[in-house]
C-alpha cells in the first residue's frame, strides 16, 4: 500500500526548500554589488527583481510552511530535486530581462546548463551580453559545481542530521570530513583557493596575449569558474578559440583536470599524500580512458588527414577530448567543425568520453569513472573465477583513498547507475531523432546534455523546437543529480495521487 | 586549332574570373566552417564586427570578427588596425570592417585553428558606444516588490512577538 505524505512532509519540504531559495537569493547580491562597481545600472535592476522575487518566496514558504523538525530521507531527496528546478527558474530571471534570450524557456535551459555546470547555451549575441549577466553566467556553474545545496549547507544550516541527506540527495555520497558542514567547508576552500590561483594565472596570460588588464582578469575568473566547476560557459561567443593562444589552453587544461578529481583526493593532496594520485582508482581509471579514448580520436583523424601536422592533430584532439571527458565542454573548434570534418570514428571517440566523466564527488557528471573502475575490476574478478581452479578463492580489491574489498553490493549499484545514463544518453537521442536530426549527432548533443559536458555540433541553438529544449533539460537535471533524488520526487508525486 | 586554344583559354580565363568575383564578394562565416575545405588555402573576403579585444602580439595582432552569427579569428598586421577605434562589447558597438585575406580550415601556424590572414582591412562603418538610459519599467517593478518585500517581512515580524506570547 502506497501512503500518501501527510501535511508535515510538504510543510518540512516546503520550509527547507524556502531556505534553499533564500540562499539562492542572496547570491545574486554578488553580480548587483559588481553592476553598481562597473556602471552597468540596467542588469543591476534585472538581479534586484530576481533577488526580490526570490526573498518573498522564499520569506512567504519558510513562514508558511515552518517547522522545527528534520528532514527524513524522502524528504530530503525531495527537497534537492526540486531545489534544482527552482534555481533555474529563479536564475533564469535575471537572464531572461537581459533581453539577450527569446524566451524565458531558453533563458531557464541556460540557468539549468550553468547550475548543472552542463555548458550548452541559447544565448543571444553573446559578445555583448553585460559584464554582469556574464558573471551570473559562470558564478551560478561554480554555485552549480559545488551544489546548490552545499551553498545553503555551508552559510545557512547550522548542524542537522537532515544535511547529510541533501548533501546525499546532490549525488555526493562521500564525506571528506566526518562532519558534512565541516566537508562542505572544505570543499569551499578548496574551491576558493584555486579561484584565486586559476584566476591569477589566467589574468596573467590574458595581459601577456594583449588583452585589457581589466578584461584579462575578468574573463580569467569566468574561465576559471567554467573550467574548475567543469562547466563549460565562456563570456566570448568563440569559447576558448576567441584567445587564440596555447598558454591558455594549457592552463584551462589543467583546471579541467583539477575539476574532474575527487574532493577527496585534493583532500588526501593537500594532507601530502600525494602516492594517493598514482593509487586512487579514480585517477588510474581516468588516465586510461583518456589514452584509449585520445587514441581512437588520433587515429581517425590521423587517417582521415584532419589535420596538417601531429602537433597540430595533438592540440585540438587532446583539448577536445579532455573538455569531453571531464564534462566541461570548452570548445578551440566551432560546432559544425565536428560533423563537418571529424569522421565519425572520432565522434563516437569523443561521445565515449563525455558518457564516462569524471570523479565522484568532483564538479563532473556523466557515469563517472569510480564507477567504470569497479565494473572493469568486477569482470576482472569473474575472468579470474573462470580461469582459475574452482576451489581457489578470488578476492578482488581496489584502492580509493583506502584499499576497499570489491563486493556485489557495489558492483550492482555501479551496474545500475550505469545502465540509468546508457538508457538516458539514448533516449535523448531518439528525441533528436524525432526532429530529424540524424542519429550520430542526436546522441552526440544528448550525451553532451546527459553527462553534463556542454560540447555542442550545433543542434542546439535558440531554434531548436521546445520539446527538445525540454529534453535536454531534463537530462542536465537528472544527469547532474545522478537520478535517486528524481527517482524520489516521481515517487513522491504518485504517492500524492495514489496513495492512501 | 588557334581558335580552339583561344576558346579554352577565354573558358579558363571566365572560369578563374568567376572564382575570383565569387571570393571577392564578403563570405558568411557559416558558409566558411561550412565549406572550410572549399576554401582552405584559399583568398576570401570576409566583413564582421570587431568584438572584444584586439590582441596585439608584437608586428601582428588578432581581432575577433562576428558577422551575427559566428565570430572568425583574424591575424593581422598591427599597424593596418590604426583606423580600428572601437571594439564590439556590452554597451558599444564595434567598427564594421572588411578584410581581404587566405583563409586557413586548420592554420599550421597557430595550432590548427580556422582562421584567416588578413592583408587588407576596409572599415565599412565606424562603432560608436551606445547611451545606457535607464529602463523606467524595470526600475518600476524594483519598487513594487521591494513594497512586497518589506510587507512579507513586516508580518513576520509581526506574526513571532503574538506567537511568542
Amino acid at each position: 500500500m502506497i501512503l500518501r505524505p501527510r501535511l508535515e512532509d510538504i510543510r518540512s519540504i516546503g520550509y527547507y526548500l524556502g531556505k534553499i531559495i533564500i540562499a539562492i537569493g542572496l547570491t545574486m547580491l554578488l553580480p548587483i554589488a559588481f553592476a553598481i562597481f562597473v556602471g552597468e545600472i540596467n542588469p543591476a535592476l534585472d538581479f534586484l527583481i530576481g533577488i526580490e522575487i526570490s526573498l518573498i518566496i522564499g520569506l512567504v514558504l519558510t513562514k508558511v510552511c515552518f517547522t522545527e523538525r528534520d528532514l527524513n530521507w524522502m524528504q530530503g531527496m525531495v527537497v534537492v530535486s526540486l531545489s534544482w528546478l527552482v534555481a533555474a527558474a529563479l536564475g533564469a530571471i535575471p537572464l531572461y530581462l537581459s533581453g539577450h534570450w527569446l524566451s524565458y524557456l531558453d533563458a531557464c535551459f541556460d540557468a539549468m546548463s550553468g547550475f548543472a555546470t552542463t555548458g550548452l547555451s541559447l544565448v543571444g549575441d553573446l559578445d555583448h551580453l553585460s559584464l554582469t549577466h556574464n558573471l551570473w553566467r559562470h558564478l551560478i556553474m561554480f554555485i552549480g559545481g559545488q551544489g546548490i545545496v552545499i551553498v545553503a549547507l555551508s552559510f545557512f544550516v547550522r548542524g542537522m542530521s537532515g544535511a547529510f541527506k541533501m548533501y546525499v540527495g546532490e549525488a555526493r555520497e562521500e564525506r571528506i570530513l566526518p562532519n558534512v558542514i565541516h566537508t562542505a567547508r572544505f570543499i569551499w576552500l578548496v574551491s576558493f583557493v584555486y579561484l584565486a590561483l586559476g584566476t591569477l594565472a589566467l589574468g596573467i596570460t590574458g595581459i601577456f596575449i594583449g588583452m585589457k588588464p581589466f578584461n584579462a582578469f575578468f574573463q580569467g575568473l569566468c574561465i576559471f569558474m567554467a573550467a574548475f566547476d567543469t562547466g563549460g560557459f565562456a563570456p566570448q561567443s568563440q569559447s576558448i578559440l576567441y584567445y587564440h593562444s596555447f598558454a591558455f589552453e594549457i592552463i584551462t587544461v589543467i583546471l579541467m583536470v583539477l575539476g574532474a578529481l575527487n574532493f577527496k583526493l585534493h583532500y588526501c593532496l593537500w594532507m601530502g599524500r600525494r602516492r594517493e594520485i598514482f593509487d586512487n582508482i579514480e585517477s588510474r581509471t581516468l588516465f586510461v580512458s583518456i589514452l584509449v579514448v585520445f587514441s581512437i580520436v588520433a587515429g581517425s583523424l590521423s587517417h582521415y588527414g584532419i589535420y596538417p601536422q601531429a602537433l597540430v592533430l595533438f592540440r585540438k584532439g587532446f583539448y577536445q577530448i579532455i573538455s569531453g571527458h571531464t564534462g566541461t565542454g570548452f570548445q578551440t573548434m566551432y560546432p559544425g567543425q565536428f560533423f563537418g570534418e571529424w569522421g565519425h570514428l572520432a565522434l563516437i571517440g569523443t561521445i565515449c568520453a563525455m558518457g564516462m566523466g569524471g570523479a565522484v564527488c568532483s564538479t563532473t557528471g556523466a557515469i563517472k569513472t569510480l564507477r567504470i573502475g569497479i565494473i572493469a575490476k568486477a569482470f576482472i574478478e569473474d575472468v579470474k573465477r573462470v580461469i582459475l581452479p574452482e576451489k581457489a578463492i578470488v578476492v578482488q580489491k581496489y584502492h580509493h583513498v583506502k584499499d576497499i574489498f570489491l563486493d556485489d553490493k557495489q558492483v550492482r549499484s555501479a551496474l545500475l547507475i550505469t545502465l540509468a545514463y546508457l538508457i538516458i544518453y539514448v533516449l535523448g537521442a531518439c528525441v533528436g531523432l524525432l526532429f530529424g536530426h540524424p542519429f550520430l549527432n542526436s546522441l552526440f548533443e544528448s550525451t553532451s546534455a546527459a553527462a553534463n559536458v556542454g560540447l555542442s555540433c550545433g543542434i542546439t541553438n535558440p531554434q531548436m523546437p521546445a520539446l527538445l529544449k525540454a529534453t535536454y533539460m531534463l537530462q542536465m537535471w537528472a544527469g547532474r543529480l545522478e537520478f535517486m533524488s528524481i527517482f524520489t520526487l516521481i515517487g513522491f508525486f504518485v504517492a500524492f495521487v495514489k496513495g492512501r | 586549332m588557334i581558335d580552339k586554344h583561344c576558346k579554352f583559354l577565354l573558358a579558363v580565363c571566365l572560369f578563374f574570373a568567376w572564382r575570383g568575383i565569387s571570393f571577392a564578394q564578403p563570405l558568411s562565416s557559416e558558409e566558411l566552417i561550412k565549406k572550410a575545405r572549399t576554401y582552405d588555402n584559399k583568398p576570401v573576403v570576409y566583413a564582421g564586427e570587431v568584438i572584444g579585444d584586439i590582441m596585439f602580439r608584437g608586428e601582428y595582432a588578432w581581432i575577433n570578427m562576428s558577422d551575427g552569427k559566428n565570430a572568425l579569428g583574424v591575424w593581422i598586421k598591427s599597424g593596418l588596425l590604426a583606423g580600428i577605434t572601437q571594439t564590439g562589447a556590452y554597451g558599444s558597438r564595434g567598427d564594421w570592417v572588411e578584410v581581404s585575406g587566405v583563409f586557413h580550415r586548420a592554420c599550421p601556424e597557430h595550432g590548427g585553428d580556422l582562421d584567416i590572414h588578413a592583408g587588407s582591412i576596409k572599415l565599412i562603418v565606424a562603432g560608436k558606444k551606445l547611451r545606457q538610459e535607464l529602463n523606467k519599467q524595470k526600475r518600476d517593478i524594483v519598487f513594487i516588490l521591494l513594497g512586497v518585500l518589506c510587507l512579507v517581512s513586516i508580518l513576520r515580524l509581526i506574526k513571532r512577538p503574538l506567537k511568542a506570547k
